[in-house]
């Protein structure tokens, strides 16, 4: 019998509607009741929260064929030490995400060398190339837990439509990338401005925005359950708003950056501020956060993009999009969202955990009687300055360099193992 | 360093001081005065090297600097993209360290991607020229047409500035704006809509889609190339339709004022942007920016590579 005892933490637990002082027993990575028995590995946690482990339903971990960029092993390093237990992965590896094997691969490397759960998604359509359906009822028996065409939104209205039909059959949802790519043709920052200051090529937010309204309208026709991914604009936060309100099944998902950073960051030419949709204005930023706090966006996403240095120090048109989030997303909302007032720390942890485990069917997110020990503890007040060359990541190209944050995972538990322990409070224990 | 001017690099023209552009300035009409001479050589960067890395084609920038460097006294090479290593793949980064470590201690960079000129001037030691980057900034282009409009008209504060064509797609355009409402022009931006897009009102400047009212107050005419390319063949139907409604003609002169300077950055379509007539004509300094070209970049060569060795100029 393996046993962790979590003592005298404030226990945060949505799903039960748990919130109290007490403690959490862990027995053979399950959550237990009853008393600890005297071999117990007790850990002190008083004045910290503990909470069901937290879930990432959008990152790149670049394996297989990217590993210079991330590994299984390194992306969910960082997962752990962002207190993430579980993450959703994208499927635009090399090879794509598009098959059973390339599922079935990840899932076997993701368990070898794996710190935290993997959950992939599949692709939408063969290739990511938008032309033809994914086998997609052979993807859901590998077992993703989505479909996604990832960075290639699917160009073509009737395309994505069949897509939706298809997914419906097994209830399987749609995560989507929106961007027109006629209308963001090849832009790499906000239409605006800084666009024209900066002699840039600009990507509209209209470009995100209809295609936004597509999906809205596709879903209510299929019945299909879409994610739209990382929101950037107000104008797509105002349709999603209009669309849930209709009860259509759409959901919208938030990342750190888009939710904190305007596009005058891009004034410098840094590629660390470069991703896709780019950042926008103070007004889109605002809006988002409204649309966050009255539950038109319930995912809190990283979209964790890891890329190697080289290939981000060069001509901003020129460098990849993206930027990395497991190791900084917890500090950033709950410094943005929970610190500033905005939402109680009950409710972000809940976006955190419950919600994608509920929405994706992963059965997580919980830390009641019985569960997977998946527990993230954390210390809301804890201060800390964002060091890049201390990423798990191999990724160091993050927005968010020597940003003081307040909030922070200091223990995180994934299948009753201790994956990480920031202050090393369990050794000896 | 020379008094006001204290920068290594010279990178774009939105980040300088209305003191630091009349630096400039005020160094250009020295040297223009030197090139007037019998021997038009200085020994100011003896010994130093100057690199013109030309990543994007441009035969009169190039030209212009490399003779810039020679009156100088510096020794001068010039790569483009098929001499360079960056036809092999080598990244920009690599191809200027490179250049670096060949103790290059300045080089001028002419690139496609805005910000190239920022790019390396973050990573090098050695002094970086932008001389051209993309839709960004043209510095000596906005300086030497700032110089040639200073020197025709003997001033900059107060001058009606109108600004015709691509807007958007524009280093020039935007190098100008900077350099003119720092020193106190009134610059209008005109041209349609689809390659004049409302931010640039944002910048300081007038934006207006037709030339009615435009020409009839303007001091000086500046007419921007435009090209046909894929990405302007989406936003205007034709170059004969955009010489219809923009390009400078005999008819439209008439209504212009009497001394009113007309400029273009070259190289000209006749009979699109201007009439053949009117480049030639009376009132074109198109050549004068040329000439003047030479003398602001000298300048510049030599205030980034510390302003030493003019006697008196200091």
């Amino acid at each position: 019998m393996n046993e962790i005892l979590l003592q005298g933490g404030l226990v945060v637990d949505p799903a039960t509607g748990r919130e109290a002082k007490g403690d959490v027993l862990i027995r053979d990575g399950k959550i237990a009741d009853g008393k600890a028995g005297k071999s117990a590995a007790v850990v002190k946690v008083e004045g910290l929260v503990v909470t069901a482990g937290l879930i990432d339903p959008h990152v790149h971990l670049r394996e297989p064929g990217q590993s210079a960029k991330e590994t299984m092993a390194t992306g969910t390093a960082a997962a752990v030490a962002g207190g993430f237990t579980s993450v959703i992965a994208m499927p635009n590896t090399s090879p794509v995400a598009d098959g059973p094997n390339t599922i079935a691969w990840m899932k076997q490397r993701a368990k070898e060398t794996g710190v935290a759960h993997v959950f992939p998604t599949g692709t939408i359509s063969l290739g990511q190339k938008g032309e033809q359906l994914a086998p997609i009822g052979s993807l859901r028996q590998a077992g993703v837990v989505a479909i996604t065409d990832d960075g290639h939104c699917i160009q073509s209205a009737e395309l994505m439509r069949r897509a939706l039909e298809y997914a419906r059959m097994f209830d399987l949802p749609v995560l989507d990338h929106c961007e027109d790519r006629s209308l963001s043709a090849g832009g790499v920052v906000n239409e605006g401005k800084w666009s024209r200051i900066l002699g840039l090529p600009a990507w509209p937010g209209i470009a995100e925005e209809v295609i936004v309204s597509r999906n809205v309208l596709l879903a209510e026709l299929t019945g299909a359950r879409v994610v739209c991914q990382h929101i950037s604009t107000a104008g797509s936060v105002r349709i999603l708003r209009e669309a849930k309100k209709r009860g259509i099944l759409i959901e919208g998902e938030a990342s750190p950056h888009h939710l904190t950073l305007t596009d005058d960051r891009v004034e410098g030419y840094d590629t660390s501020f470069k991703m896709n949709p780019p950042l926008r204005t103070a007004a889109d930023v605002a809006e988002l956060r409204r649309g966050v706090v009255d539950g038109t966006i319930r995912f809190l996403a990283t979209d964790h993009a890891p890329h190697c240095t080289y290939e981000k120090e060069v001509e901003f048109d020129q460098a990849p999009f993206g930027v990395v989030g497991l190791e900084t997303a917890l500090g950033i909302y709950l410094t943005e969202l929970v610190h500033s007032g905005l939402m109680p720390l009950r409710e972000v942890l809940g976006r955190m955990s419950m919600f994608p485990s509920t929405y994706f069917g992963l059965g997580r997110g919980t830390l009641a009687v019985g569960a997977i020990a998946d527990v993230t503890v954390l210390d809301p007040e804890r201060k800390w300055v964002v060091k890049k060359e201390e990423f798990k990541s191999l990724g160091r190209n993050t927005p968010f360099e020597e940003r003081e944050l307040k909030g922070r995972a200091v223990l995180t538990i994934v299948d009753g193992k201790i994956r990480h322990d920031l202050d090393g409070r369990s050794v000896g224990a | 360093m020379s008094g006001v001017w204290q920068r290594k690099d010279l990178l774009s023209l939105r980040e300088l001081s209305a003191e630091e552009i009349g630096k400039v300035l005020s160094t250009a009409t020295v040297f223009k005065e030197i090139l007037g001479r019998p021997i038009k050589k200085v020994p100011s960067m003896q010994g130093r090297t100057v690199v013109n890395l030309f990543i994007e084609p441009s035969t009169r920038t190039r030209i212009s600097f490399e003779l810039a460097a020679i009156r100088l006294s510096a020794d001068v090479v010039s790569l483009d993209k098929e001499t360079s290593s960056i036809r092999k793949g080598e990244s920009l980064q690599d191809t200027a360290k490179n250049l670096e470590a060949l103790q290059a201690g300045t080089i001028v960079i002419r690139h496609r991607s805005a910000g190239a000129a920022h790019f390396l001037a973050q990573r090098l030691k050695a002094s970086v020229i932008n001389a051209g980057d993309g839709s960004h900034e043209h510095p000596t282009q906005g300086l030497l047409d700032t110089f040639t409009i200073r020197e025709r008209l003997g001033k900059i504060e107060g001058v009606k500035v109108l600004i015709i064509g691509d807007i958007v797609h524009s280093r020039v355009a935007r190098s100008n704006l900077w350099a003119l409402t720092k020193l106190g022009a009134k610059v209008k931006l005109v041209g349609p809509s689809t390659l004049l897009p409302k931010e640039f009102a944002e910048l300081g400047v007038e934006v207006a889609h037709t030339l009615d009212g435009a020409l009839e107050e303007a001091d000086v005419i500046n007419l921007l190339r435009i090209q046909h390319e894929r990405q302007v063949q989406a936003r205007v139907p034709s170059i004969g339709e955009y010489a219809t409604l923009f390009g400078l003609n005999m008819q439209r002169f008439q209504r212009c004022k009497p001394g009113v300077l007309l400029m273009h950055p070259g190289p000209i379509h006749r009979g699109v942007e201007i009439a053949s007539e009117l480049a030639d004509g009376a009132q074109s300094v198109i050549l004068d920016q040329v000439t003047n070209g030479l003398a602001v970049r000298m300048a510049v060569l030599y205030l980034v590579s510390g302003g030493k060795g003019l006697g008196g100029e200091s």
